[in-house]
């Protein structure tokens, strides 16, 4: 079989170094019940050719998104991806090498670990940034228990803003954790009175902007209010983009910054696998979780990189560690960082501007369409449409008509009376043609 | 250096009046290897006799240090913040952890003095 | 001193003006190279538009250096030539499975009906996407003779987790939150084990390992008890043996109604020869990147989907996926169900699923337990290669997919388990797993995996046992001087941890 160097004749020779006759006889330890007396019913191995094949039919069965007029976003976005970026990740070295326990030879990952902290750090205006989480909302699980130890507090409150998976991840290890999570209202404008709710109870604040509804927030007002209270700001993104073109969290004040990085470098995949961001201030860096490469030298004097504070992590600290987490999201981060290298302060900047006007293009086209109505004020590439009946049913529509037209609300919020509210997003890869036939089929179907 | 007490945890103290200064012994530094941080508690805590008073690390390892005698934390060696490796080169006076006002100067009686401290040692 | 090195003095090779030596290139950081205004994407420039940014424009400059598209290649490239990789050399890594990781799994994922498509696309069109979840869901389930497989979990600690709040929920629904607050766990687990643990607000108590690593029914009886909520054990362990006793220990958990978890870290010893579900686990985390190949990249990205026993399955997170005659759904909400909530915003890793299903689907049935044959095949003929020169802290005999030394065979040569690792490093290898499980004193454990030809594993060995016979003979420089041919010496890790430096800044 294709993936077994050993021969029949190699294997006899090893059990005959070993001193048994047998493979059967190195699994005695086993008890005899647990041991499989015949194959299990699963087909036998395939050649490529048939692989391929099975694979090729499932891929066709799915509607991609570079097929259609596209709109999806609501926590994950479709950007373009540059060819050098997916042909770099899968150099061997990069593709097939372990996490960098042993320096000396892992220089290469160590280096791109912190130029991408480095990266990361500069984006969020934040001090300091880990070597990545899983995805953003595990990063902001983690980010909320992070805070209930620096302050000595167990109670998180969540703005009506957070994407509500995000909040639910929050909810269920705080609900196990025996620690407690109060809500505020789905806030479809980005108007809530988030400041009345903070006090001394609270460890932290966690506001998303650009927010699930598309709204974006200044977070000054509420970060100045966390810290009169002795609680922490916890700053959400979920469109890695829009750092491009908005104010930083770092700068707004917030002291933990965390965020999904999929918008650059990796592709949608059906929700993973994706990449958690994760920044905070120097201060608190023996508090963060997850890996973190820092600069040292070898026993040359020469500069050399390697993972460091580990004493914060599992393999270490056991029961007392900052987190669970072993490994990060390495070869996603790798080409988050490659893409950003790619293009650079004024190529993201473009990227962020060109995503801005595509949406505003597609909303001035919906706002003349009669029984629609944006309902933001202020928006990056992605908004909220009130539509005339049911949203995930015009979503159905739409979808048999060749249109994805974005991300029925009712969809992740059913209970909340918002069936009527539709997320659409829009980045660089929307053309003219798309916005005019999303408006064609809207008209048609409504 | 009359007046050293010894825990089997291999913490030192140093009793003058009712304010003992807490440390960790020579051997233990020597068996953490270098230590890159010393997370000490705040001024004020009272701890009791065995719990934990701070944590010192290595680089590949973070051991607790516990409390000898029940007290309350009145000062912290704040040189280990830019320089945890007084702990390595100077255990028994620069590299001082934690000052303790002790509830019952009694309690220092039951801790090894340094002879029996260094036959404990020879037997690890 | 275990982490600080002492500085060479007479650096041997010669200096060039590049500093480089030949194809071992040095490499400056991106930000020393990169400019502000270079850039390797021609991004259109964005029409004229009525700005709807609410004044919230960034005023400030990022900071960002960019890299024209050849700058951007050869920097990257450069970088992963630093790099030790599966493709390149062996990995004896114990407990992290460094199998072969087919290039058909890559070209499968890229497929755009996997890669271009959104979670939260209407469900009617991504039935393919639900298939291949089911497809894999229902391997992993044959594979393992469990009710159900949770496939959120983002990684193996993640899987973890995902096992302990199911069994939490369990226990509070059955009204004894309250009072079943312990883990038992053994003192040679994976720090994930305790740390999941804690996390969840279980206090964790030590089960002790009988004398020949493994863990004993009597012990575990011992330690039960109607606080205890779980054992957390890995089957087979961390020292490479499989657990004789487990039937044993896991009825006597059942009938304490206490729940077993089971680190599924170490399936590539059984997969197709024993399955879990019949030593009596409850949950048991699958690391995809481990025992299906998925590839580490790295440090990552991982998968560990869960089995769960019929008693845990109610409790399973959302999503999952159920089958309405021809249609797949999923269903992404609590409310009427047990589930315990959720674990990540969208399905899982599908780039994952994709992988691995690629990978079961390829070697069938036969395939993959031909696999798990020859894992523990070659570890034993290491075993029974090197167990005249190095010392097995429990003792010669049979092991699983990986075999445990401890340092004893070292004493008295001034040369340490790390010394020893390095030296490999100069022999064009990567050092095993170290200093794991912490139970045998310097271990050394050695996972060959069945990706290995004979001559592969007799290089290895011979290369072993010359510097085995070095480090007896009094060679200690070799050892402690080591790495001497890689791109770096040893690292100054003091330095790193007392003045961490996490990024770059300008000067």
């Amino acid at each position: 079989m294709r993936y077994h160097p050993l021969s029949e004749a190699d294997r006899n020779a090893m059990l005959a170094t070993i001193g048994v006759s047998d493979v059967e006889a190195l699994y005695a330890d086993a008890p005899a019940s647990t041991l499989l007396k015949a194959p299990l019913d699963l087909p036998r191995h395939k050649s490529e050719f048939e692989v391929e094949r099975i694979f090729s039919r499932l891929s066709a069965r799915n509607t991609s998104a570079g097929r259609v007029p596209f709109f999806v976003g609501a926590g994950a976005y479709r950007h373009h991806v540059p060819a050098s970026v997916d042909h770099l990740i899968q150099r061997s070295e990069f593709l097939t090498s372990y996490t960098p326990y042993q320096p000396e030879i892992s220089q290469g990952t160590l280096q791109v670990l912190f130029e991408f902290q480095t990266q990361v750090a500069l984006l969020t205006g934040m001090e300091v940034a880990n070597a990545s989480m899983y995805d953003g909302s595990t990063a902001t699980a983690e980010a909320v228990l992070m805070a209930h130890r620096l302050t000595k507090r167990r109670k998180a409150l969540l703005s009506g803003g957070l994407h509500p998976h995000y909040a639910e991840v929050v909810r269920t290890i705080s609900r196990l954790a025996e620690d407690e999570v109060a809500d505020m209202a789905p806030d479809v404008l980005g108007a809530e009175d988030l400041i009345a709710k903070i006090d001394e109870t609270v460890s932290c604040v966690v506001v998303q902007t650009p927010d699930f509804f598309g709204n974006l927030r200044d977070l000054t007002k509420i970060a100045d209010a966390c810290h009169e209270n002795g609680a922490l700001l916890v700053a959400v993104f979920t469109e890695a983009v829009s750092l491009g073109l908005l104010t930083p969290p770092g700068a707004m004040g917030a002291d933990i910054v965390v965020g999904e990085g999929q918008s650059i470098g990796n592709a949608l995949n059906f929700g993973g696998p994706y990449v958690g961001l994760f920044a905070t201030r120097h201060d608190y860096v023996r508090q963060m979780p997850g890996r973190l490469a820092g600069e040292s030298v070898d026993a040359e004097g020469r500069r050399a990189y390697v993972l460091t504070l580990s004493t914060r992590e599992q393999h270490i600290r056991r029961d007392k560690a900052t987190s669970n987490i072993c490994t990060n999201s390495g070869l996603c981060a790798l080409a988050f960082s490659i893409h950003l290298a790619l293009l650079g302060e004024a190529g993201l900047r473009k990227l962020a501007k060109l995503n801005h006007a595509n949406a505003v293009a597609l909303a001035e086209m919906l706002e003349k369409v009669p029984n629609v109505e944006v309902l933001n004020k202020s928006f990056f590439n992605e908004f909220a449409l009130r539509v005339k009946g049911d949203a995930a049913a015009l979503v159905e529509r739409l979808a048999a008509r060749g249109v994805l037209a974005g991300v029925p609300v009712s969809r992740l919020l059913p209970k909340a009376g918002l069936d009527d509210l539709l997320l659409v997003a829009s980045t660089e890869t929307s053309t003219h043609e798309d916005r005019a036939a999303f408006i064609a089929a809207l008209k048609e179907t409504l | 250096m009359s007046g050293l007490r010894f825990t089997k945890d291999h913490e030192y103290l140093r009793l003058e009046g009712d304010v003992a200064t807490v440390g960790i012994s020579d051997y233990a530094q020597a068996q953490l290897g270098d230590i890159v941080f010393v997370d000490l508690p705040k001024v004020g805590r009272k701890v009791t006799k065995g719990s934990e008073l701070a944590v010192i690390e290595s680089v590949k390892a973070a051991s607790e240090v516990y409390a000898p005698v029940s007290g309350e934390v009145i000062e912290v060696n704040n040189e280990l913040g830019e320089k945890p490796a007084l702990v390595n080169d100077d255990p028994l006076a620069g590299g001082w952890l934690v000052k303790l006002r002790v509830d019952n100067a009694g309690e220092t009686e039951t801790l090894m003095d340094e002879e029996a401290y260094a036959g404990f040692v020879k037997t690890l | 001193m275990l982490d600080r090195p002492a500085p060479i003095e007479d650096i041997e090779s010669p200096e060039t003006f590049t500093g480089n030596r030949a194809l071992d290139q040095e490499e400056p950081l991106l930000f020393e190279i990169g400019r502000r205004d270079a850039t390797g994407v021609d991004v259109d420039d964005a029409p004229q538009v009525a700005s709807r940014l609410g004044g919230l424009e960034r005023k400030e400059a990022i900071g960002l250096p960019g890299l024209s598209e050849p700058e951007a290649v050869r920097h990257y490239v450069r970088l992963s030539r630093k790099n030790y990789s599966i493709d390149a050399g062996l990995y004896p890594l114990g407990s992290c499975t460094m199998k072969h990781n087919p290039r058909l799994n890559e070209k499968m994922a890229r497929l755009e009906g996997f890669a271009d498509i959104h979670p939260l696309q209407p469900v009617s069109t991504a039935q393919g996407a639900l298939a291949l979840m089911e497809t894999l869901a229902h391997w992993l389930m044959t594979l393992t003779n469990t009710h159900a497989i949770a496939l959120s979990p983002k990684a193996g600690a993640h899987g973890e987790l995902c096992g302990m709040m199911a069994i939490k929920s369990a226990i509070a629904a059955k009204g004894e939150g309250a009072t079943r607050n312990v883990a038992l766990i053994p003192q040679s687990a994976h720090g994930t084990n305790p740390a999941t643990a804690a996390l969840l607000g279980f206090s964790v108590r030590v089960v002790p390992a009988a004398a020949d690593g493994t863990v004993r029914a009597r012990a575990v009886r011992d330690a039960l008890g109607p606080d205890v909520a779980a054992i957390m054990l890995t089957n087979p362990n961390t020292c490479g043996l499989f657990e004789r006793e487990i039937v044993e220990i896991a009825e006597a958990v059942r009938e304490a109604g206490t729940y077993f978890y089971c680190d599924g870290a170490n399936l590539n010893a059984i997969a197709g020869v024993a399955r879990p579900g019949d030593f009596g686990v409850d949950a048991m985390h699958i690391n995809l990147h481990k025992t299906f190949s998925t590839p580490h990249g790295g440090g990552g990205p991982g998968a560990g989907p869960v089995a769960l026993s019929e008693r845990l399955a109610p409790f399973a997170p959302v999503p999952f996926i159920r089958r309405d005659g021809e249609t797949l759904e999923l269903v992404e909400h609590a409310e009427g169900t047990q589930s315990f909530g959720r674990m990540t915003a969208f399905h899982g890793q599908m780039g994952m699923f994709v992988r691995a299903l690629a990978y079961l689907l390829a070697h069938g049935g036969d395939g993959i337990a031909q696999s798990s044959r020859d894992a523990v095949l070659s570890a034993n003929y290491i075993r029974a290669s090197l167990r005249d020169v190095m010392t097995q802290p429990f003792g010669d005999r049979p092991c699983m997919h990986e075999v445990l030394f401890d340092d004893a065979w070292l004493k008295g040569t001034g040369v340490t388990t790390l010394d020893f690792a390095k030296a490999m490093i100069d022999e064009g290898y990567h050092p095993m797993t170290m200093y794991f499980p912490l139970v045998a004193h310097g271990a050394m454990l050695i996972e060959p995996t069945e990706s290995e030809s004979k001559a592969s594993l007799d290089l290895f060995v011979a290369t072993l046992r010359d510097l085995a016979k070095s480090a007896k003979a009094g060679d200690t420089k070799r050892f402690t001087e080591a790495p001497r041919f890689a791109p770096r010496r040893r690292v100054d890790e003091t330095l790193a941890a007392r003045k961490p430096v996490l990024r770059w800044r300008a000067a």
